[in-house]
């Protein structure tokens, strides 16, 4: 297949402290004690997209991220690391490693994507179509209800439900509006064109976009040069090409006066075809047609270009990793009901537990749990819907609920944690109790200490 | 209503118990409140003008006979004796268990009249079918109202069910099938409400705006363009005390519909009905009498077809759609056409060619006539050698030989067409003049259509009434009789929308692409963030369609424009200084600006006005700002408190002329000092200005150097003040 994969790892992310650092920047957070990369990496591995480019913020972050993937993938995937500056948002990330894109078409995955929708099948979407832009959409994820029961909770979640609105063709295949970002909370704005040309539209606002993108090379490579300040795929260059779908600059290079100049003078031409089409009544095979037919078929001035949809089944599994909360969800429901993303470790389908745990007497380890290698566990402790990385220690009568122990963790006697994050090599002595809190790599929380939604980290410098 | 809380079994029951005691009612208005089909609906009520040689009102009757309604209330306002003496005459007044009742009003100007009368009655006991007189169907109504019933059931609020049906999803196509404006519906596609009515290119030229608690409530919304609105609804009693409720509901669906889904507080719903294989539409103009007169012609509406209608009046159906009755006298030689109507007792002279048309009853049609596409009412004479395309020709019409009737013509009841005499393509041809002055009524519903009535008629129209034979006989030739009713200036483009005669190709793609360039614009204003300053707002109305994060933007351009547009009524009705400047006021509080931004806008209207009347020279030019200035400079130095707003004057000025009023940029110093003279501005706001544009660029101080020897001036005398 003539794709190459963009996977825009990011680097630090400010939602993400104290979780990330730079020893552990986000690419290689660890959901299910696996870096979140690696389920992307994964999937395209499955779709035999082999081609890929891994863009990262940092020099740092290149060289992290770059060793893990060489120890992990190599010779099973073809993978350049490229660096990039921060904050120059996705646009900007595949704008500075343009020259690198050589395929046809080019398949952008956000590295944070932790998602059972195949790639290869919104690559065959999009090759299908041959659209400028196919884009994965999903269902929006019922955002856990577990760790926050209360009904504010619930209403959040409610209110965060809207990620996108988003037009589509009768048949579901055609992308005819989104609305992003600020947008979404103001009354909707259809063009009236495109609705003329498809004759119904159907709007959606339970669909997320899921930061998967198909592109066409040239299309993209176009709309970044033609559009400088355009800073991010999704709020800027998929809108702008959903946009002007219907008249397109970017597979024309001719400057906007020729154009102009050419329409008027096709438009002479084009009597006849309206009108005959016209007369016919016929009703057009697709509303892309509608517009670029052509008396002759050839120098076509009225461009037009597709921009097509994958909507992944209401089954299937898609979310991002890009917050502390999602964060949570996804280790939960990566052990938990989607642990058909964990393939190839598990032994027992409740119980991921390692290799060679040691537990103490009359510990209980519950369903959706996983155990790291190395890891051992005192006396009477409870462990329940939480992931313990490897070569942890933890001691007697410690109880760990909905809660993410990262590696080489030491957890004392008595502790109890609930709906909490704990990174490597934190220190926890004796009764700690967190609850809804983060707890930042290295630190250590000294004995008896209580803490409720708090976020712990060790001064930087 | 108040049965909810009984069980399930009392309550189907009791529904079964309704059911036997209230019978299906309907509400036929047999005015369509409109102007559309003018000359003709002066004579006669548009509901008994024949279609396919029989009255409209009989298909619409006969189709709620055979749908199960029992009891219909038929309205009549205009023309209410000849409607009632119709239907007392026909068939309908002695059907068994098919009762027509007759409400006559005389002072009804509206659907919303009509229906607060009927309310007024107290006849309508249930949920009721509320149609015009003017529609064709066929659909069967038991599904609907079965739908209608069981919502009911769930939601009491959910008060009608509108018909509606697919169309194709084209401007053209809808503009051509049935000349109706593009219509843009918004449905949810579970439970098929509609959430949404636009049905003409209102506020938002280029966009359809949804509301977003809309988005919110319903993760999706299905949006229409392909679908029209047959005008069939099934109302619940609730609506006819809607329309009380709310006296000023007038249109049906600009007021009743669209008030409904604007008002969130009562609640009410509306949800639509699809029919797929039966046919619905309703006769609006003179396009879709065409259209729908093919399709009686070609059986869609079947069993709704002249020979099944007019019973055993022996109407024959031949091969190719031509339908003949028996007593037709036909030269041998005359060729008639496929789907064709030739109705009784009708000669057709040698050698005549009639093909997609239909000729009425006792029509005498001589030698060497061509007719195509066109409607011959009653007892029409039309002598050899006339040619018809695509035209209406009403009862009693006389066309002397050798007339022509060009595409799009309309000749009203007995007109004669003088020899020879060519009538051009549509006309609008009566024996009675165009009325002078619009009713009220119509004014009313259609005022975007009427607007500029009285002053554009031609003179010869107000003159003597039809005695001045001479001149009408002018008007149709020799030997004509009728006027020609001259067509409003805004109509004259929109004529061709909603003729008979199918819209010339030019004009089809003229459409097309008016609709994409519109379009373009605002696709392009979209895009782009142009460094659209203030005045943007005013040279285009596409000001308001710009990004929305030009929010700010956009409203201190709105209240320019609120501004200007204020001054300039107080310039024209002279207006007191002191009103105008609270009506200012008013505006800078409704639209949160501060004073300074009112002064610039006063300004701003101020000069607009200057270089808008009209001048030849500079001097000419300043002279008009002089006097503007002079008059309205309390208004102005009412905003002007300190020496901010009175810069922001300045530098106002100094925008204008470099933008929007670039002739007086030569004359700037020149005003500038005005306004020093007239004691708007103090000195130390132009020195202060100068000061402020002296670091400036050099391209920014085009009018500082200008104006350098006044400045200099006024620095001087400064000094002197500080001498003395």
């Amino acid at each position: 297949m003539d794709f190459q994969v963009v996977v825009l790892a990011g680097g630090s992310s400010k939602n993400l402290t104290p979780l990330v650092s730079k020893e552990l920047p986000k690419p290689l957070l660890p959901v299910a004690n696996r870096p979140v990369l690696s389920y992307v990496l994964h999937q395209l591995e499955q779709n035999n997209l082999k081609d890929l480019i891994v863009v990262v913020e940092g020099e740092d972050t290149a060289l992290v991220v770059g060793a893990w993937i060489s120890g992990t993938f190599i010779d099973r995937l073809h993978v350049e690391i490229a660096a990039v500056p921060e904050d120059i948002g996705t646009a900007g990330a595949i704008r500075a490693i343009s020259h690198h894109l050589t395929a046809k078409d080019i398949l952008v995955v956000s590295g944070d994507l932790v998602s059972d929708v195949p790639p290869g099948a919104v690559a065959a979407t999009h090759r299908r179509h041959d659209a400028a832009v196919t884009a994965m959409l999903s269902s929006i994820p019922v955002s856990g209800p577990l760790d926050s029961g209360s009904s504010g909770g619930k209403d959040k979640a409610k209110k965060l439900g809207r990620y996108n609105i988003i037009g589509l063709d009768p048949g579901k295949q055609f992308l005819l509006h989104i609305a992003t970002g600020a947008e979404i909370e103001k009354d909707a704005r259809l063009p009236k064109r495109i609705l003329r040309a498809v004759g119904q539209m159907e709007i959606r606002s339970d669909l997320m976009d899921a930061h998967m993108y198909a592109f066409k090379r040239s299309v993209l490579q176009e709309v970044l040069d033609l559009k400088d300040t355009f800073q991010s795929l999704k709020e800027d260059v998929l809108p702008y090409l959903v946009r002007s779908q219907l008249k397109s600059e970017a597979l024309s290079n001719r400057t906007p006066q020729g154009e102009e100049n050419g329409n008027e003078k096709v438009t002479s031409q084009n009597n006849q075809v309206f009108v005959s089409r016209i007369l016919a009544n016929s009703s057009t095979p697709s509303f892309h047609d509608h517009s670029s037919e052509n008396p002759d078929g050839s120098a076509s001035t009225r461009k037009t270009h597709k921009c097509c949809v994958y909507i992944a089944s209401s089954g299937s599994y898609c979310v991002r990793l890009n917050s502390i909360q999602a964060f949570m969800d996804i280790n939960r429901d990566v052990t938990g009901e989607a642990d058909h993303l964990l393939t190839g470790t598990s032994s027992d389908p409740n119980n991921n537990i390692g290799p060679s745990p040691k537990l103490g007497t009359k510990t209980t380890v519950g369903p959706h749990c996983m155990l790291g290698e190395g890891s051992e566990i005192g006396d009477k402790c409870q462990v329940k819907r939480s992931v313990i990385g490897r070569h942890c220690r933890i001691g007697s009568h410690v109880k760990v609920v909905n809660s993410v122990v990262m590696n080489h963790v030491t957890i004392g006697d008595g502790c109890i944690i609930q709906g909490s994050v704990v990174c490597s090599n934190v220190q926890l002595q004796e009764r700690v109790v967190l609850k809804d809190c983060q707890v930042g790599a290295g630190f250590v929380v000294t004995a008896g200490s209580e803490y409720k939604a708090e976020s712990l980290a060790r001064k930087e410098k | 209503m108040g049965a909810q809380k009984k069980g399930a079994t009392a309550r189907v029951s009791e529904d079964q118990e309704e059911l036997a005691r209230n019978p299906l009612q309907a509400i036929l208005l047999a005015d369509s409140f409109a102007t559309t089909f003018r000359p003709i609906t002066l004579e006669r009520p548009k509901v008994l003008l024949p279609l396919v040689n029989i009255p409209m009102i009989d298909y619409t009757l006969a189709w709620l006979e055979s749908a199960g309604v029992e009891e219909v209330f038929v309205f009549c306002c205009a023309h209410s004796k000849q409607v009632i003496d119709y239907l007392e005459s026909s068939q309908w007044s002695s059907q068994p268990n098919f009762s027509v009742t007759t409400i006559e009003s005389h002072n009804s100007i509206s659907a919303g009249d009509a229906l607060r009368l009927i309310y007024e009655r107290n006849v309508i006991h249930g949920d009721f079918v509320l149609i015009s007189g003017d529609t064709m169907s066929n659909m069967s109504l038991t599904q609907v109202l079965q739908e209608h019933k069981e919502r009911r059931k769930k939601d009491a609020n959910a008060i009608m069910t509108m018909v509606i049906k697919k169309s194709k999803p084209s401007p053209i196509t809808q503009q051509s099938r049935l000349g109706t404006d593009e219509l843009f519906m918004a449905i949810n596609p579970v439970t098929k409400q509609l959430l949404c009515y636009e049905d003409k290119a209102e506020r938002s030229k280029g966009f359809i705006s949804l509301d977003k608690t809309l988005i919110a409530d319903n993760p999706s919304i299905i949006l229409h363009n392909d679908k029209q609105d047959c005008y069939i609804d099934v109302c619940s009693q609730e609506v006819l005390s809607l329309f009380t409720d709310n006296f000023d509901y007038q249109h049906l669906r600009r007021h009743f519909v669209k008030g409904l889904l604007v008002d969130d507080i009562m609640g009410y719903k509306i949800f639509t009905h699809e029919i797929h294989s039966s046919y619905a539409a309703r006769i609006d103009n003179f396009r879709s009498y065409d259209t729908i007169s093919k399709d009686i012609i070609q059986r869609w509406t079947y069993p709704f077809v002249p020979d099944i209608l007019c019973g055993s009046s022996a109407i024959k159906v031949e091969r190719q759609g031509a339908y003949r009755a028996s007593d037709v006298t036909l030269s041998r030689s005359a060729h008639i056409g496929s789907f064709t109507f030739i109705g009784q007792g009708t000669k057709i002279g040698n050698d005549t060619k009639i093909s997609h048309s239909v000729v009425g009853e006792g029509c005498t049609i001589g030698s060497n006539v061509t007719i195509e596409g066109s409607y011959i009412w009653n007892n029409v004479t039309i002598e050899d050698g006339c040619q018809l395309r695509h035209a209406i020709v009403c009862d009693g019409v006389i066309m002397r030989s050798g007339a022509v009737l060009q595409p799009g013509v309309i000749l009203s009841f007995k007109v004669v067409v003088g020899q020879q005499f060519v009538v051009p393509a549509y006309s609008k041809v009566s024996l009675l003049q165009q009325p002078t002055q619009q009713d009220s009524d119509e004014e009313l519903e259609y005022a975007d259509n009427t607007s500029g009535t009285g002053e554009l008629r031609s003179d010869k129209l107000n003159g003597d009434i039809a005695t001045d034979l001479s001149e009408t006989a002018y008007e149709l030739g020799t030997g004509g009789v009728g006027y020609i009713w001259s067509v409003f200036e805004g109509a004259q483009d929109e004529e061709w929308k909603h003729s008979v005669a199918p819209i010339p190709t030019d004009k089809l793609v003229k459409l097309m692409l008016d609709k994409d360039e519109d379009e373009e614009q605002l696709t392009q204003d979209g895009n782009v963030l142009s460094a659209s300053g203030e005045l943007k707002a005013d040279s285009d109305d596409n000001g308001s369609e710009d990004d929305d994060n030009a929010d700010s933007r956009d409203d201190y351009g709105f209240f320019e424009k609120e501004v200007e547009a204020t001054f300039l009524r107080a310039v024209h009705e002279n207006v007191k200084v002191d009103h105008a400047v609270l009506e200012v006021n008013a505006l800078r509080l409704s639209y949160n600006m501060a004073s300074v931004d009112c002064a610039g806008a006063i300004f701003y209207s101020m000069m607009k006005l200057a270089v808008e009347s009209p001048h030849h020279s500079a001097s000419e030019l300043h002279r008009n700002a002089a006097d503007i200035i002079t008059k309205w400079q309390k208004l102005l130095k009412s905003f002007l408190h300190d020496i901010d707003e009175e810069i922001e004057v300045i530098l106002k000025f100094e925008e204008m002329c470099l933008e929007s009023a670039k002739e007086f940029a030569a004359l700037f110093p020149q005003v500038l000092h005005l306004l020093y003279d007239k004691e708007i501005l103090q000195e130390d706001a132009i020195l202060r200005w100068a000061d402020e544009k002296e670091g400036a660029d050099e391209s920014d101080k085009v009018f500082l150097k200008s104006s350098e020897k006044f400045v200099q001036w006024l620095k001087e005398a400064e000094e002197e003040d500080e001498d003395d």
